[in-house]
């Protein structure tokens, strides 16, 4: 990451903590005194030192080193307590700003247009609501004080140390100095290990989900070798980049140590001879040996404090891709309400195409007209944009061209909310959560009665099913609970049923259901849907014979339309594909 | 975390013992420094010392702080080594581990858990070891040593450093135990706030169309606040810890000097010679106690790494510790080709109340097609899956060539098998990788692969792909439709070359016609090849030699289509559902 980006990203974090800012600026303080406060230690120690030697051979003056030593407890406590203050209110800001973050995050996904999923994987999405946030909370929780106390700690020494003795400090300045530049040169070094460091272990993380997810494959092809063969590649990878960041990070903080023990060797051989010519006092050499220790430490925590922030930038940086995407457009002036639809849906020379890929038409030229309680069924083979439809009318993507209206009035002046109250929507994947049976069904529908509940489960079948379950309705639902696919829509099924909405959109909402079942629950919705426009899309052709108008699609058009009779009739691709059913091929 | 690093292989447990070598070294040189240093207070105190001496004594200092630093980046080497050693190991231990955990296993950890533990509990480990290592060994060495040097000097200040080493010790204990269990609490907090994340995330379009966008957030902050809360009391009890550690470092000299020279005024002005060995021995003492301070505080950081490392390292433990129920045998051959047979089979699932298949016996011969229909959650997908021991019969013996297959080995097994899954699972990379994913009998060509390609009437799309077999599927096969990825999926079973083909409902998203061909040209090409078909369409399975009809896990019918439909009420029943009097009598 370049210089630049690494203090924008910052500077956009402390935008976010705006409010916390004076708290922050005064914990800064707080945290430069508790360090200015350690750096005046070392010059009483030394004067300690001097009063002690001055009376070796005499009377020693026990009250004035007493006063200094009361003074001195003055100063650590207080130092002390200067340091907690400063960390607890850290904790406390940093804490709250990232359980923000995350709340804000969470809401934001909510909030985005569908086709930001069409880019971004859902782990890395997740990875920027856990991992980058934490990392983020412990870059500012502890570099930032870290670096801000260090600094504090190293100039307030540099003048100490002129002040005490100026030759001695040069000499240790020119140590220190060249330590740095020692110091500059691992780390850029380091940075580069880091960095593929973060790639490899990604890498190998999308590695290990996938095979993970398709464990049965693995297993049943026994892909194991092969498997193992690839993961080692990326392992080594990983251990490579692994070690060599190890060790150049590692390495930092004991050169410094090194670094010290340099400065301490010259103090003392230095001091000693000054001391001998009879030019300081030997308090000044014990002063100087703990400045070189409160000198040389800072340093160390700077170098540590940067690289962490530097991953910290990172982090916010993706944080605030995520915060600052284009958001669904705001839809608050919309006055137009729909409560009382009769379901007269038309489409209207429809033209669509991801906002990803404006060049690769989805949908070309889609217009029909479907009345009041019509049951509508969309047919024709994968990838023909069936499911596009769908997605168009609840209005999950916007159109390019054309409009779609309920009962004369365009999805798009009415607000999303109430678009999405007119439908029960059943999808092709099933979507379930942790939870029990009940608070599946009733997810975040209000005034849902018990009797509600019996009755859709009854008409879907699911009676029996429920109370064959432990706890009936309270059954714990998760990954251990053993429900097969058609139990899982047909579950999906009765949420969709519950809110009673004026109309009806199955994707493929029962492909794992038996085609029993599948008449029982069609007759049960039909029962419900009865004067309902509804939307099914299905393979099984058997489900969609009685619709009232059947769409035959192809490649992003409607070739045929009409009902399951005059289409036969036609002798078309539907009759066509209708026939293949019976088929003596074999 | 003992019991993990028993998983040490022999090059790390040397590189270790080499390291704490060095680490003795390390600390040898270091705490020669203050010999030095008394000496040049000895020098400095006693008049008419050579200047010469000063130097002399000054390139000794020089001299250990280079071998010291020489040392300290050998260890550092060392241990970078170490650490990313043993999580290269630990990795690829877990990583095969899972890779051979059963269905059962896997869901009972659930798959993301599994991929956390696999990638960042493994990265919390390894923190601890490259950061720990070091200061584990130095530590209690150099703390003994100091202790050594120090001992018997005074026992007044060696008392006062006892009492400082107590107290810190005490307190840290006591901050580490509150803090801990805390820890656990964050660790299963983020599992959660993941889970739910991922399910809003999952199931986006569900929220949108139930306008539950508040309900998810509202859920999400549920766990959001309680997180924060609980990292709140962490982080503070944290906040005591380092300015307590500065108390401790600086009011030890403090009061090292302040009892020193009250001890040294004590003693007779008639005893210089005593008094200034007194002396020399409180400046000895306050370097050599600062370093007893310390190491014990050195230990302190390690078990401030430690507890979220321990949790790591019990999720960790309890995935090795968990020995896959289903064990192969040790037989490669059957007595047989091409058969199945189910002889009492039944099966119940851990923790269900009955058994979720029953009594099921049939036989299949070689060449022969057997369908299996019911109705949802009948027991069909438990059923083929016994065929390919994801889960073990409770009761009953499955055979394949006349041999129980608890007997064979995997590898004989799996070879012997095509498995199309429920879920047509897709890795990223090319489609040739997919399809020759893993290893069977005789290698995978690419002959093979076009083979399976055009059998599974997958030719004519893949020839339209760019790049035809070389391109490049993206995770979870997003940029391919669900019709392309099961007519994938069914390549991949068929480019195995088996004995025995089992597809568990690997036609459901295919249109009548696809679904037709594919299955005339099965029966054409592969006359040798058993073949087990789950199927909910009539259409897919009329022509089938045998039918099993299941019913809440019992086979409630077997035989052909013509017989079924006169004995059988259930097999009538779906028949009817799918096909008009007029189509039955076809």
């Amino acid at each position: 990451m370049k210089k630049k980006n690494l203090f924008a990203s910052l500077g956009k974090a402390f935008g976010y903590m705006k409010r916390k800012i004076p708290m922050i600026i005064f914990a800064m303080i707080l945290a430069v005194f508790g360090a200015v406060l350690t750096i005046i230690g070392p010059g009483k120690i030394g004067d300690i030192t001097t009063l002690m030697q001055q009376g070796l051979y005499g009377n020693m003056d026990l009250n004035a080193i007493g006063r200094m030593g009361i003074f001195l407890i003055l100063v650590y406590g207080g130092s002390a307590l200067f340091t907690f203050t400063q960390h607890f209110i850290m904790a406390t800001i940093t804490l709250d700003t990232s359980k923000r973050m995350r709340g804000d995050l969470i809401e934001k996904i909510n909030r985005v247009p569908m086709s930001y999923f069409n880019r971004t994987a859902q782990g890395d999405v997740l990875s920027r609501i856990t991992n980058d946030v934490q990392t983020l909370q412990q870059g500012l929780s502890n570099s930032m004080p870290n670096i801000i106390t260090a600094g504090a700690q190293f100039f307030g020494c540099l003048i100490m140390m002129f002040v005490t003795e100026w030759r001695l400090a040069i000499c240790v300045l020119g140590v220190t100095f060249f330590g740095m530049l020692l110091l500059m040169l691992v780390m850029g070094r380091s940075q580069k290990y880091f960095i593929a460091q973060q790639e490899n272990i990604g890498t190998l993380n999308g590695f290990v989900e996938e095979m993970y997810s398709g464990h049965e494959v693995l297993r049943i092809s026994r892909a194991g070798d092969k498997v193992n063969a690839h993961f080692a590649k990326l392992n080594e990878a990983v251990y490579d980049s692994n070690w060599r960041s190890q060790f150049l990070s590692g390495v930092m903080q004991p050169l410094m140590t090194v670094m010290g023990n340099i400065g301490y060797a010259v103090v003392c051989v230095v001091g000693a001879i000054l001391t001998m010519n009879g030019t300081i006092p030997f308090g000044v050499i014990i002063s100087f040996v703990l400045y070189v220790r409160l000198f040389t430490a800072p340093l160390t925590q700077i170098a540590q404090g940067m690289t962490n922030l530097q991953s910290a930038a990172a982090s916010a940086n993706r944080i605030f891709d995520l915060l600052e995407t284009e958001e669904l457009s705001d839809e608050s002036h919309k006055t137009e309400a729909l409560n009382e639809v009769k379901g007269a849906v038309s489409f209207d020379h429809v033209q669509f195409s991801y906002p990803d890929t404006p060049d690769k038409i989805i949908i070309k030229d889609f217009s029909a007209q479907i009345h009041p309680g019509q049951k509508v069924a969309i047919v024709g083979p994968t990838g023909a944009g069936k499911t596009t439809m769908v997605n168009l009318l609840m209005r999950f993507f916007e159109v390019n061209r054309g409009s779609i209206t309920i009962d004369g009035v365009p999805t798009d002046q009415i607000k999303r909310e109430n678009l999405h109250n007119l439908f029960s929507m059943v999808l092709q994947d099933t979507w379930l959560f942790e939870g029990t049976v009940r608070e599946n069904l009733v997810y975040n529908m209000k005034h849902i009665s018990e009797e509600d509940l019996e009755r859709v489960c009854s008409a879907c079948g699911l009676t029996h099913f429920i109370h064959s379950l432990p706890n009936g309705f309270d059954t714990e639902l998760s990954d251990s609970t053993t429900i097969s696919a058609g139990q899982k829509q047909l579950l999906t099924i009765a949420r969709a049923m519950l809110p009673n909405s004026p109309m009806l959109i199955l994707d493929e909402a029962t492909s794992s259901v038996d085609t029993r079942m599948e008449l029982v629950i069609q007759k049960a919705m039909d029962a419900l849907t009865e004067g309902r426009t509804s939307f099914v899309i299905a393979h099984r052709l058997s489900t969609i014979k009685n619709a009232d108008l059947i769409l035959v699609m192809k490649d992003g058009d409607v070739i045929e339309s009409g009902d399951h009779e005059t289409l036969m009739q036609q002798g078309g691709f539907y009759c066509d594909l209708y026939n293949s059913q019976f088929d003596r091929t074999e | 975390m003992r019991k993990l690093l028993k998983r040490m292989q022999r090059r790390e447990i040397i590189m270790c013992l080499i390291c704490s070598f060095l680490l003795l070294g390390q600390i040898y040189f270091d705490l020669k420094m203050p010999d030095y240093m008394s000496a040049l207070t000895v020098l400095i105190q006693t008049p008419g010392s050579a200047i010469s001496e000063v130097w002399i004594t000054g390139a000794k200092m020089l001299l250990c702080t280079l071998a010291s630093a020489v040392l300290c980046i050998a260890c550092g080497y060392l241990a970078a080594k170490v650490a990313s050693g043993f999580t290269f190991v630990l990795r690829r231990d877990l990583f095969t581990h899972v890779s051979a955990l059963g269905q059962q296993e896997m869901l009972g950890f659930s798959v993301p858990s599994l991929i956390t533990r696999t990638t960042n509990d493994i990265t919390q480990i390894q923190m601890v070891i490259a950061m720990g290592l070091q200061a584990l060994i130095k530590s209690p060495v150099m703390a003994v040593w100091a202790i050594l040097k120090i001992l018997g000097k005074s026992w007044e200040l060696s008392l006062v450093t006892a009492g400082y080493v107590v107290v810190i010790c005490v307190t840290v204990t006591l901050i580490v135990t509150s803090v801990l269990p805390r820890f656990r609490i964050v660790q299963r907090l983020t599992d959660k706030l993941n889970r739910i994340a991922r399910e809003n995330l999952t199931g986006i379009n569900v929220v949108h169309a139930f306008n539950a966008e508040e309900y998810q957030n509202h859920k999400f902050d549920q766990t959001n606040q309680e997180m924060k809360s609980t990292q709140l009391k962490n982080q503070r009890t944290f906040a005591v810890l380092q300015p307590l550690m500065g108390l401790g470092m600086n009011g030890l000299s403090l009061t090292i000097f302040w009892v020193g020279a009250a001890l040294l005024s004590g003693m007779p002005v008639s005893d210089p010679a005593g008094r200034l060995t007194m002396f020399s021995n409180i400046m000895v003492f306050s370097t050599y106690a600062t370093y007893v301070v310390m190491s014990f505080m050195m230990l302190v950081m390690i078990f401030m790494l430690l507890p979220p490392a321990e949790v790591s390292a019990e999720r960790i433990n309890e995935v090795l510790d968990t020995k896959p129920a289903i064990q192969e045998g040790t037989k490669e051959d059957g007595t047989e080709v091409g058969t199945l047979e189910f002889r009492h089979v039944s099966l119940r699932y851990p923790d269900a109340a009955e058994d979720d298949l029953h009594d099921v016996s049939f036989q299949v011969k070689q060449g022969q097609t057997l369908a299996i229909i019911g109705a949802t959650g009948s027991g069909k997908t438990t059923l083929v899956s016994l065929i390919a021991r994801f889960y073990d019969a409770t009761e009953g013996e499955v055979l394949i060539d006349g041999r129980n297959i608890k007997e064979y080995t995997f590898d004989a097994l799996y070879n012997k098998l095509g498995y199309g899954t429920q879920k047509a699972v897709m890795f990223s990379g090319t489609v040739a990788e997919n399809i020759a994913f893993g290893a069977c009998r005789t290698e995978i060509t690419s002959q093979t692969i076009d083979r399976a390609i055009s059998l599974a009437r997958a030719s004519e799309f893949v020839s339209k792909m760019d790049g035809g077999t070389n391109y490049k599927i993206a995770q979870g096969g997003r940029n391919v439709s669900g019709g392309q990825k099961q007519r994938l999926s069914i390549a991949r079973a068929l480019a195995r070359n088996p004995e025995i083909l089992v597809f568990d409902d690997s036609f459901s998203a295919l249109d009548y016609r696809t679904d037709a061909t594919l299955r005339a040209g099965l029966t054409r090409e592969l006359a040798n090849t058993t073949k087990i078909i789950v199927a909910q369409r009539i259409s897919t399975i009329r022509h089938a030699d045998q039918i099993l009809v299941l019913d809440e896990g019992r086979i409630v019918g077997d035989g052909t289509h013509e017989e079924l439909i006169r004995t059988c009420p259930v097999y009538r029943e779906i028949a009817m559902s799918q096909l008009s009097d007029a189509e039955l009598a076809q």
